[in-house]
């Protein structure tokens, strides 16, 4: 039952559009981030994670966190493809009362297992989980997605230091290497250096890919599934805004809205035909 | 209308001649405004990456060798180092300047984990800290310059939108610990902070149709807190509201809570959050949602005369 690289790649782009859609309808958020992080979200749901959409809350399934809870869109485009959520609920993204909240939110939407919006909170919470399947004998492994910029946060690597110390095979993350935060390239903010030696210093098991090519991201999503002895990163790397040429390696769309025009640039772009 | 983060990020350039003001970020620059000094002086301004925490103690060094550092992030964040702003420059009494953005509901879709509520409550209790929560651009900017002068650390919150200006020409009333009294009435005094200080306006005009003639004052200073003008409006008016844009726990309305409970107890109505998180939705609905809006401050106004004696 697991999709093809081109079905993902396809899976992935119907995803695009509906980002992109939910944005330009809001005329705010994060189209940047939730560009970059699609493909490895997309295969990640359709292929690896034991979930239900039908009983979100089985309390044996496997858990998805995104840490970076601003990249929402990403998160929402998917459990509508999945069936978590309608597509008309994507029409609620940043409006009152709506089921798609400005960030992921577990107290307002189906499939969401983490309350985000504060980087740097959800590798802890990911332990616990972890530590939780442990302590319930459940299979179940825990993946967490993080930003760039996010790993600039001391708690996570508290945690990173934490999973290491109680042995957390069950615990994976994928890092969203786009290179960009806030303000601009990581680069400017805060240079990092050597992440995937960092990683391995803390005594994780690093695997980088690029973020974009489905085969290897496949080739990621196996190594995270298969380490089940050693807490493991997949580092990707991405470029943010992918797909849209105007918001690709672009800083100004981390948090920003297209325009009309932009709007129409992106669905050309993606092959989508609106009328 | 102009927004007062904007006021902000003018006073840093307006503060600039002094080469002891340095500022520091943690990759909120462009929303707090703290951007313009950026770039224009980029050998004074210390990017701290996404890490609020090392942001503020760095800015206790600074201030401990001389400098006067103005540090900034989203409100909500600030409280992510509130241990480091109690033991790293409270405790130490630092001059510290650290500006919260975003601040309450009011802004908007980002949801509840955008919204600070409990910002001006938890830095108020900090022995030595002045809490700031100016209500436009023009006043945020005068405060923020007063600040540079100032031998105590603070904490200023700051909005995201666009609100009314109340002081274009009034400039010369802007100081820190006094409040302003922006219109002048007899029934019942309205104290107010940030977004909230236009909302009550909005509610004297209001209260008008009903026969009722209020005083507004913008209390930009939450701590130390302008005790003697509201003892002036006890005496008065006899009846009081607060009007915030934060949890009716522990901010504006508490301040003056404990202040009128245990030196001239006065008839006082609370208008804030109600100990509740918000969601996302636009500034104006969210100002409904959570009945903090004018037609909530006017009602609160009538209560509060009716229990007048
Ligand atoms: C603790 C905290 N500080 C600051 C922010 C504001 N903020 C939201 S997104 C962002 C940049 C995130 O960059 P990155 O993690 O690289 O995410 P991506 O590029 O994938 O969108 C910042 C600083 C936040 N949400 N949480």
């Amino acid at each position: 039952m697991s999709m093809s690289s081109t079905e993902l790649q396809e899976l992935a782009r119907k995803c695009r559009v509906e980002i992109v859609k939910m944005v330009y309808r809001a005329q705010a958020g994060h189209p940047g981030g939730s560009l970059s992080e699609i493909d490895l979200i997309a295969a990640l749901y359709a292929n690896y994670l034991r979930v239900k959409p039908d009983s979100p809350d089985w309390e044996d399934r496997d858990r998805f966190i995104l840490s970076k809870g601003h990249a929402s869109p990403g998160m929402y485009a998917i459990l509508a493809e999945m069936g978590f959520i309608s597509k008309q609920d994507l029409e609620s993204y940043r409006v009152l009362g709506g089921v798609c909240q400005g960030h992921v939110d577990m107290k307002w939407c189906p499939g969401v297992d983490f309350s985000a919006g504060s980087l740097g909170m959800g590798l802890s919470f990911g332990m616990g989980c972890a530590i939780s399947g442990r302590l319930k004998n459940s299979e179940r492994q825990i993946f967490v997605m993080l930003g760039d910029g996010e790993i600039q946060e001391g708690s996570i690597w508290e945690a990173a230091m934490a999973a290491k110390h109680h042995e957390l095979g069950n615990l994976k993350v994928i890092l969203d290497r786009n290179r960009i935060q806030n303000d601009d390239f990581c680069e400017t903010q805060m240079r990092m250096f050597d992440i995937p030696a960092k990683w391995q210093a803390f005594g994780w098991s690093v695997k980088e890919i690029n973020g974009h090519d489905m085969e290897e991201v496949v080739e990621g999503l196996d190594f995270l599934k298969n380490t089940n002895d050693n807490p493991a990163i997949l580092i990707a790397h991405t470029v943010k805004g992918k797909g849209v040429s105007y918001m690709e390696d672009n800083p100004s769309f981390h948090g920003a809205a297209p325009n009309d025009e932009q709007f129409a640039i992106a669905m050309a772009e993606l092959g989508e035909v609106v009328n | 209308m102009a927004a007062t983060r904007d006021g902000y990020g003018q006073a840093l350039l307006d503060l600039a001649d002094n080469e002891k003001v340095v500022v520091l970020e943690a990759d909120l620059g462009k929303s707090t405004k703290s951007l313009h000094f950026r770039k224009q002086y980029p050998e004074r301004t210390i990017s701290c990456g996404i890490g609020e925490q090392n942001m503020l103690l760095t800015a206790a060094g600074l201030a401990s060798s001389g400098f006067i550092p103005f540090a900034s992030t989203f409100a909500i964040f600030t409280e992510r180092a509130f241990e480091q702003m109690r033991n790293g420059v409270a405790r130490p009494n630092l001059a510290v300047h650290l500006c919260g953005s975003h601040g309450g509901t009011h802004t908007g879709t980002d949801g509840s984990s955008a919204q600070s509520i409990e910002d001006l409550a938890i830095f108020r209790t900090l022995p030595n800290v002045v809490v700031l929560h100016p209500c436009d651009d023009v006043s945020t900017r005068l405060l923020t310059m007063q600040l540079a002068d100032l031998s105590q650390p603070s904490y200023t919150r700051t909005a995201r939108n666009k609100t009314p200006v109340m002081y274009d020409g009034r400039e010369s009333e802007i100081e820190i610990g006094k409040g302003v009294i922006i219109k002048q009435g007899t029934d019942v005094a309205i104290i107010a902070c940030g977004v909230m200080v236009s909302e009550s306006i909005k509610a004297a005009e209001q209260l008008i149709s009903e026969g009722i003639s209020a005083t507004v004052i913008d209390m930009h200073t939450i701590k130390p807190l302008d005790e003697e003008l509201i003892e002036t409006m006890a005496k008065s008016c006899g009846a009081i509201v607060t009007a915030e844009d934060h949890n009716i726990i522990g901010g504006l309305g508490g301040a003056v809570a404990e202040y009128l409970s245990s030196n001239i107890p006065t008839p006082l109505e609370r208008v804030g959050v109600k100990d509740r998180f918000g969601e996302s939705g636009q500034a104006d609905e969210m100002l409904d949602l959570m009945e903090i809006s004018s037609p909530h401050i006017a009602s609160a106004a009538i209560r509060a005369i009716n229990r007048k004696k």
